[in-house]
Order: C-alpha cells, then structure tokens, then sequence
C-alpha cells in the first residue's frame, strides 16, 4: 500500500469531502435516535482539521493523525468528538517516524482506533456503535494479510464488513449514548456513529483504488 | 481551596448553575464552559482544558458535567492534565446542579478534594 504523506493528506480531503456531503444524511439517521446534530457536528471537525493540516510541513504520519485529532476533538461538539478524536490520537502514537502507511499499520491504526473507542466509550461490539462497522473491518484487514491477500480486495473485503456492521445496528438497540435513553426504540434506525465510519473506511478504500490503479 | 469546574452541552445552563452555585459559596473559584466556539451545543476540548487551566490549583478541581460527551471530552482533558503532571482534578457523578451547589458549599468550608468527592456520593446516578 505504502500511502506517502502527501497520499494521506489527499485521502483526508476526501473524507472531509464525503462527510461534507453527507452531512444532512448523518444529521437526519442522529435526529431519529439521538439528538440530530452528527453530520453538521463531524462535517465541521473534519473541515477544520482539513484546514489545520493543509499549511503544516508534516514530518511523520504520526503528527497527520494527531492533528486531525486535535481538531475533531475541540471542534465536533458532540461524542463523536472525544470518541474519533482519541481513535486518531490513539492511532497517531504509532506514526512516529514514519512517512509511509503500509497495510501493516493501517490494520495498527484500525486496532488502535478501536481501542480508543472502546476505552474512551467504555462500548463494546453490539452497543449499536462505530464499533459495529469498525470491528468487521479490521477482522477482514487481518484476514487479508494473514491470507497475503492483494491489498485492494483487503480494502474491498473490510469495507463490505464495515457496511454488513453498520446494517446490523439497525437491528438492535442502542446501549449507549442519547440513543439510549430510547431503549428498544432505537431498533430499526442504523447507528449514524456506525456509518460514519462505515463512510471513513470507504472513502480510504476508493481512493487507495485511485491512487493505485 | 478546591474549585468547581461546571462542564455542560449549553454555555447556558453551564452559567446558569454557577450563578446559583454563587450565591452560598462565597469566595470559591467557579468556572462555567459550554457549548461551541461557533455557538452550537456540545462541547469544545480547547474551551474547558482553558478553563481548567485557569482554576487549577494543587487543592485541586472537581468537574460537574451533564450528559455523555461532556463526561468525554471533560475525561480527555483530566488524561492531558495529568500528563503534564497536575494531578488533582476529579470528575464526579453527580446530578449536575444539586452536585454544584452542596460541592461549593463544602469547598468554601475548606474542605479537601476528597472530602468533597465522598460527599457527592449521595447525588451519584449512574452516568459514567
């Protein structure tokens, strides 16, 4: 996979893009079980961590992440803020040094993030959480390199995990958050923190497709 | 003394309970964050790390927080803190404005971060 700085900076752009664009999607799916604020509240913190790491002269990926973490966190508003926000600064420790993401780290990155989520949400799989597509997708990165499995279809495998995770939270009911509050009631809604990130992990995948193709 | 740190989705009730907290606590050292930098509700990690820096003492600070990702983004900045060595801040479960006014009461009697702590075990509900 090998991702350079410059590849990771321009995959940010493109996340930051595709929450822009999903902004009233993610705020309408938190209105119906929570209280209607997380695309407007992850499509600011991603756009001003875009801002925050067009202008630095970023050394290791380690710093990227961190930054970005910074900005999400003091800028989000919600839960998603300290929760994406400790994932990436989770993540970002173990870029020190380093100017390339090999598919090694990225499955580092995604165990990193998930136990940051898990610590700073104190949730587990089955919560109806981010966990839920976020879990999937790094057991499917782990199969992909156990297996030595093209990189690509790694990808590909653990975004249609993701997706299978985030489908899966409508399902069940929430266990934490706002959400709940409403008990069984938030059953048939699919957790807007479950598809965000089914929409992070997405978004890397096609353009690590762009990119590499 | 200890200080009170009041962390709330809304600047306003966030104010509105230092107000109330005022009123029987004399000279303890309150500070209210909510909301946004640009106005919306939630919570802001720059804005209550600032607040806490400009309260912390090494008698300590305990925060009151009211729902989810106060408690988070109140936890992130602790975790900072403590990083940086300054070690004495609590985060209490406690229902928010009962929580802040017998707190002050009692950091205005002298009493120690501990002390104040075991105190709001009665107004604990279950939200961390």
């Amino acid at each position: 996979m090998g991702l350079t700085l410059k590849e990771i900076l321009y995959i940010f752009d493109k996340i930051e893009n595709k929450i822009s664009l999903n902004k009233q999607f993610l705020t309408d799916l938190d209105a119906a079980i929570g209280d209607g604020d997380h695309g407007i509240n992850l499509s600011k913190g991603f756009r001003v961590a875009k801002e925050k790491i067009q202008n630095i002269d970023f050394k290791d990926w380690g710093e990227i992440l961190k930054t970005v973490g910074m900005a999400i966190v003091s800028n989000v508003g919600g839960a998603s803020g300290p929760l994406y926000g400790t994932a990436f600064m989770k993540a970002s420790m173990l870029g020190k040094g380093k100017t390339e993401i090999t598919i090694i780290d990225y499955r580092d990155i995604l165990q990193a993030s998930i136990e940051g989520v898990k610590m700073r949400g104190k949730a587990e799989e089955g919560d109806k959480t981010m966990l839920d597509a976020l879990i999937p997708a790094y057991n499917e990165v782990c199969q992909g390199i156990d297996n030595n499995l093209p990189i690509l279809e790694t990808l590909k495998n653990s975004v249609i995990a993701a997706e299978k995770g985030m489908e899966y939270t409508k399902l069940i009911a929430a266990r934490k958050g706002r959400a709940s509050y409403l008990g069984d009631r938030s059953i048939g809604h699919e957790d807007p923190g479950a598809t965000s990130s089914f929409m992070i992990l997405e978004v890397i995948f096609n353009t690590v497709k762009e990119l590499r193709e | 003394m200890v200080s009170l740190l009041i962390v709330s989705h809304s600047e306003l009730l966030a104010k509105g309970i230092k107000e109330l907290a005022k009123e029987m606590s004399g000279d303890v050292v309150i500070e209210a964050v909510g909301g946004t930098e640009d106005g919306r509700l939630g919570n802001d990690y720059s804005k209550i790390y600032e607040a806490l820096d400009k309260i912390y003492t090494d008698d300590g600070v305990l925060i009151l927080f009211d729902l989810g990702s106060s408690y988070l983004t109140a936890e992130m900045v602790k975790e900072a803190f403590e990083m940086e060595g300054r070690e004495n801040v609590r985060i209490a479960d406690s229902a928010m404005v009962e929580g802040a006014v017998i707190s002050s009461i009692e950091m205005s009697l002298g009493r120690s971060l501990d002390e104040v702590c075991e105190k709001l075990l009665e107004l604990k509900i279950n939200k961390i």
